[in-house]
């Protein structure tokens, strides 16, 4: 890799417009995601998180700017192109097969015959429930062991970029701890991940980067440690301050 | 070696490994339990249904795909050969160009339905396999002077496969060794190896994407794979699957027609058949055609013996006759979907997997 391209962020979006039918979803977006960081995109409901997420997955296409990821152009790129370069989704809804049985789910994110088996025991020592439940239903897990399954099948294989949508939704408190531990723990793997989320103290407790949307708009990009110690600018951009909810 | 030959797919049910044995054993000695000519055939019709059940379960069950044109793979098969054994000489040259040009005509046109249609909507894919199905059907009724229309073609086989054909003057078995003999196990034998194969098929990496497909198409986009391809070859195969089987019934009743490729009483049948075994599970094919096949040709006896046995009851004798078979074959199908919604193979695994 030349040095121009390890400098580089992994992820970059210029001026993106998204129309989904009539309604025109993200105005001119504008942020990076630097190699090896955990960016945080905060954004109040409806404010076009998730639709920047499936814009960059070519889950709906860009109708104007363009999306780089690692210096290549993927604009115009169709989904299962995005996603053999090395970018992986792990959507709202967490995305898995719920018909398969766990190792299903994970053979096929590995695409490989067989994940490799010192990853395999990463996994499942960041994800003790995957082993537990290997070869159960992927439907028949809790919904905390679902989360953990779909974000398992994301980095069965080393990624270059991570993509995660809301992880913590509808998960209990101690659950959200796992989930923590796990990012962490990936973090120390220098995996680059974009992570939408509405838990602020959990975004507070992983990201390096935030990103802030508001009505398709980016308002805010910086250090996630500046918005976590500005209550003010909290309250501006997304609605309440931390302090307040402690 | 089990596990090699069944590709890992265990029945994963004792009653369903029993259900499946006997029907295996039934079948490989069918010529020596059921030597008339009516069994053996309705023996031979079970091993051509279980195939075309089996490739349609590949597109239905395992990758989500609603086509109602397998019949009309069903009937290229039959076509193909028909008209090869017809219009060339009945030997096994003529034979084998009828088998590889239905096969090749079938791959070319389910490739085609495939890469035009399979990005549009599950209804609208299904629309356009009955267009196409329709089209076909009216082809055949047609094109009288190549196809024989309505009356179909009767062809001769070539000599090893012929019924007068005796290979030995003893019996084996009380069997004589002649050319049905030998077309019986012909069917049986490519039967049982395509189904196999398909079970190869559906066990693999393959196969697994296939199921991926069927649960949420951009699921399996997002993790990159190229789900228009997957369908398509999908597709293909299934074709090629009742191709086979079309070819396998026209070799066993030495006649092809509308009525017994074409017709989309069967394209019903074959629906039937995949809800009753248990869609997504193969050996539900397996189950489903033979419940099916053996109730469609039995039920009218089993019903006049149960008319005679209950004479003098009221109204039963009536509601038995065997006139009204058909009133009770879509009962016990009413019955079967409303005790097994995910099949028979599906209740008893689901049975075994109980706590």
């Amino acid at each position: 890799m030349t040095p121009e391209r390890m400098l580089a962020p992994m992820l970059s979006l210029r001026d993106v417009n998204t129309h989904i039918a009539q309604y025109h979803i993200l105005h001119g977006v504008d942020f990076e995601v630097p190699r090896g960081s955990l960016t945080m995109l905060l954004g109040r409901n409806g404010a076009g998180k998730t639709t920047c997420l499936r814009t960059i997955m070519g889950l709906w296409h860009a109708s104007a700017g363009s999306i780089r990821v690692d210096g290549r152009d993927i604009t115009r790129a169709e989904t299962p192109d995005v996603a053999q370069l090395g970018v992986a989704y792990v959507p709202e809804n967490m995305g898995i097969f719920a018909g398969l049985t766990v190792r299903e789910n994970l053979l096929l994110a590995a695409r490989a015959a067989e994940p490799d088996a010192k990853r395999l025991d990463w996994i499942f020592g960041l994800f003790p429930a995957i082993k537990t439940f290997w070869n159960a239903l992927a439907g028949n897990l809790s919904g905390g062991q679902k989360q953990m399954l779909a974000i398992a099948r994301a980095i069965v294989e080393p990624r270059k970029l991570l993509l995660v949508d809301e992880p913590t939704k509808g998960l209990a408190p101690a659950i959200i701890g796992n989930m923590v531990e796990a990012f962490k723990e990936l973090k120390r793997t220098e995996t680059t991940i974009l992570v939408v989320e509405q838990n602020f103290n959990f975004a507070r407790s992983l990201g390096d980067l935030v990103a802030v949307m508001d009505s398709g708009h980016i308002v805010h990009t910086g250090g996630m440690d500046a918005l976590a110690a500005d209550a003010a600018l909290q309250t501006r951009l997304l609605g309440f301050s931390l302090d307040a909810h402690q | 070696m089990l596990a090699r030959v069944l590709s890992g797919d265990f029945p994963r049910s004792r009653a369903l490994a029993v259900a499946l044995v006997v029907i295996l054993v039934g079948l490989a000695l069918a010529p020596f339990i059921v030597p008339g000519t009516r069994s053996l055939t309705v023996a031979a019709k079970v091993c051509v249904f279980v195939l075309l059940v089996a490739s349609y379960d590949l597109l239905l069950g395992y990758t989500g795909i609603v086509s109602f044109a397998h019949t009309m793979f069903f009937g290229i098969g039959g076509y193909g050969v028909g008209i090869a054994m017809a219009r060339m000489d009945s030997t096994w040259g003529a034979l084998a160009i009828g088998v590889l040009v239905s096969l090749a005509l079938s791959a070319v046109i389910a490739l085609a339905i495939g890469l035009l249609s399979l990005r549009v909507r599950a209804i609208f894919f299904a629309m356009i396999t009955l267009a196409v199905a329709a089209f076909f059907q009216i082809l055949a009724s047609q094109l009288s002077g190549i196809t024989g229309g309505e009356d179909g073609i009767n062809f001769k086989l070539p000599e090893a496969l012929r019924p007068a054909t005796s290979f030995f003057e003893a019996t084996f078995f009380g069997v004589a060794v002649n050319g049905r003999l030998v077309s019986y196990y012909l069917v049986f034998a490519v039967a049982l190896a395509f189904f196999l194969v398909l079970l190869r098929v559906v066990n693999s990496p393959f196969g697994r994407v296939l199921l991926s497909i069927r649960e949420n198409e951009f699921r399996s986009e997002a993790l990159g794979y190229r789900t228009v391809t997957y369908r398509t070859v999908a597709n293909c195969l299934g074709a090629l699957g009742a191709t086979v089987a079309g070819i396998l019934y026209a070799i066993w009743l030495r006649y092809t027609g509308p009525d017994t490729t074409l017709s989309f009483n069967i394209m019903i049948d074959i629906l039937l058949m995949v809800v009753i075994g248990g869609m997504g599970t193969m050996y539900g094919s397996v189950i489903g055609a033979t419940l099916f096949v053996v109730a469609q040709n039995y039920l009218q006896d089993l019903m006049k013996f149960a008319s005679n046995a209950a004479q003098g009851v009221p109204l039963l004798p009536n509601l038995l006759h065997p006139d009204r078979w058909l009133l009770w074959l879509g009962l016990l199908f009413i019955v079967c979907v409303y005790y097994f919604p995910a099949g028979i193979v599906g209740k008893l695994r689901a049975a075994k997997e109980k706590p």
